[in-house]
């Protein structure tokens, strides 16, 4: 039972811990690694769930005839790559951020805004 | 008998909430970036012992790096130390707490990890498994699945790493780097080791990118995988060398005509297939044999998208580092 479930379980800690460094964290640098965990985990996820005991890598082989899932592998692939070009673009936003308030802190850029 | 596989997933996803939890607690920027670069090597490990082998590439290169890359030239204009203010913590920590309890009574009627008959892996991925031998004829059916049957989906995010590009672009601009003259006193290039495995590991790199593009119909691998590990040689050139020099190999002007030819390739070939009498990004008509004409649309499709890739990812780095090396001219590399 628990090994049944093992996978599932670390993949929910993982995000939790992701989605609570997003919430508490102010650095918006530490919020994108917060949101990266948390996106990693799902990838995590969804390899799991594509895996079949005793399968190997879906790669057609002669005299092998259980493989694991290859849709999720597909998605995931793709996923990482749009996943690194619009963290790129979050990225962005914070350069840009920094060079118009002078600080990356959600507490200042809150107090510079209300001024 | 001992699963070692089981064995390999436990322990190796243990290391990853290890480091997922040092990550949340530190305060030195720094240090987590690297930890985050450990965190991608570990899930790409962990997609390696599940069968997952063009996942784990993809993520040994943007995990473990490009993104942590991306992260220190970021580091390098936003400073490196996070105040320790902390806002409604143990207000987050209930929320989180409760949130992941609720998902944890989801998995419970979850289908057990590793069983082939869970709804995931009972229909259209056994359809993919049995008929793309003899539809697509290649035997990575992953290539199959991302180039072919569900090729509309790889379309749409080669245009939204495109967007993606263009936006990073339009939001830092690319500004050249700096003069030769200018260039600082310490750099890379003077540590010797440093370089001398550079030099040594760079052609192989490109080399392997090729291969990677070229082979990924018959082992792990095609565009995606190879865009981004041709990206990572040419950003270690430009670590080690300068910017200035990297650009004077990889020019700005190109790279972003390249990141547009990529994906306009990859539309041309739907386009074409409609014009060839099928429906769009349907292969088969590309040739008088459908299944040759399905190996010629995938070897084009594959080579756009990894021409996007590639170009897009060294542009965006180009973007960062031309950005805090005009900010920080003395510390430049």
């Amino acid at each position: 039972m628990i090994m049944d479930l093992y996978n599932y379980w670390v993949v929910i800690a993982l995000m939790m811990i992701g989605f609570y460094s997003v919430i508490v964290r102010g650095n918006l640098v530490k919020k994108l690694i917060g949101l990266n965990i948390f996106q990693t985990s799902v990838f995590i996820f969804y390899i799991s769930v594509g895996k079949v005991d005793g399968g190997t890598a879906p790669i057609l082989v002669d005299g092998v005839t259980l493989y694991s899932n290859p849709l999720p592998h597909v998605l995931i692939l793709t996923a990482i790559v749009v996943g690194i070009a619009t963290l790129a673009l979050a990225l962005a936003l914070v350069v840009r951020i920094k060079d118009a308030y002078g600080t990356v802190e959600e507490e200042e850029i809150r107090e510079i805004d209300e001024q | 008998m001992i699963d070692f596989a089981l064995i390999v997933d436990v322990v190796v996803l243990a290391l990853l909430l290890v480091t997922a939890l040092a990550i949340a607690r530190m305060k030195d920027l720094f240090a987590i970036v690297m930890l985050s670069g450990i965190y991608g090597l570990l899930s790409a490990a962990f997609f390696v012992s599940l069968d997952a082998v063009d996942v784990a590439f993809t993520e040994a290169a943007v995990g473990a790096g490009i993104s942590p890359l991306l992260f220190l030239s970021v580091l390098k204009l936003t400073g490196r130390y996070e105040n320790s203010s902390h806002s409604h913590a143990l207000f987050a920590l209930l929320l989180v707490v409760v949130t992941g309890l609720m998902l944890v009574v989801g998995t419970l009627d979850m289908p057990a990890f590793g069983d082939p008959g869970s709804p995931a892996s009972s229909h259209v991925a056994v359809r993919y498994l049995e008929e793309s031998a003899r539809e697509i004829d290649i035997p990575n059916v992953v290539t199959s699945v991302l180039a072919s049957y569900r090729g509309y989906d790889t379309f749409g995010e080669a245009v939204v790493i495109f967007t993606a590009a263009v936006g990073v672009l339009s939001l830092l601009g690319l500004l050249s780097g700096p003069r030769e003259g200018r260039e600082s006193p310490v750099r890379m290039a003077d540590h010797l080791v440093l370089r001398l495995i550079s030099e040594m590991l760079i052609p192989l790199i490109l080399l392997f990118a090729l291969y990677v593009q070229f082979h990924g119909e018959y082992g792990p691998g095609g565009g995606f995988q190879a865009g981004v590990i041709f990206a990572a040689a040419i950003i270690l050139y430009s670590m080690l060398f300068g910017l200035h020099a990297a650009q004077s190999v990889a020019r700005p002007a190109v790279l972003r005509a390249l990141a547009a030819i990529g994906v306009l390739v990859y539309g041309s070939v739907g386009v074409v297939s409609m014009l060839s009498g099928g429906t769009f990004l349907d292969y088969s008509v590309l040739s008088d044999d459908p299944v040759s004409g399905q190996h010629l649309g995938i070897i084009v499709i594959e080579l756009g998208v990894g021409v996007t890739v590639a170009s897009t990812m060294i542009l965006i780095f180009f973007a960062f580092t031309s950005r805090s090396d005009a900010a920080h001219p003395e510390s430049s590399r």
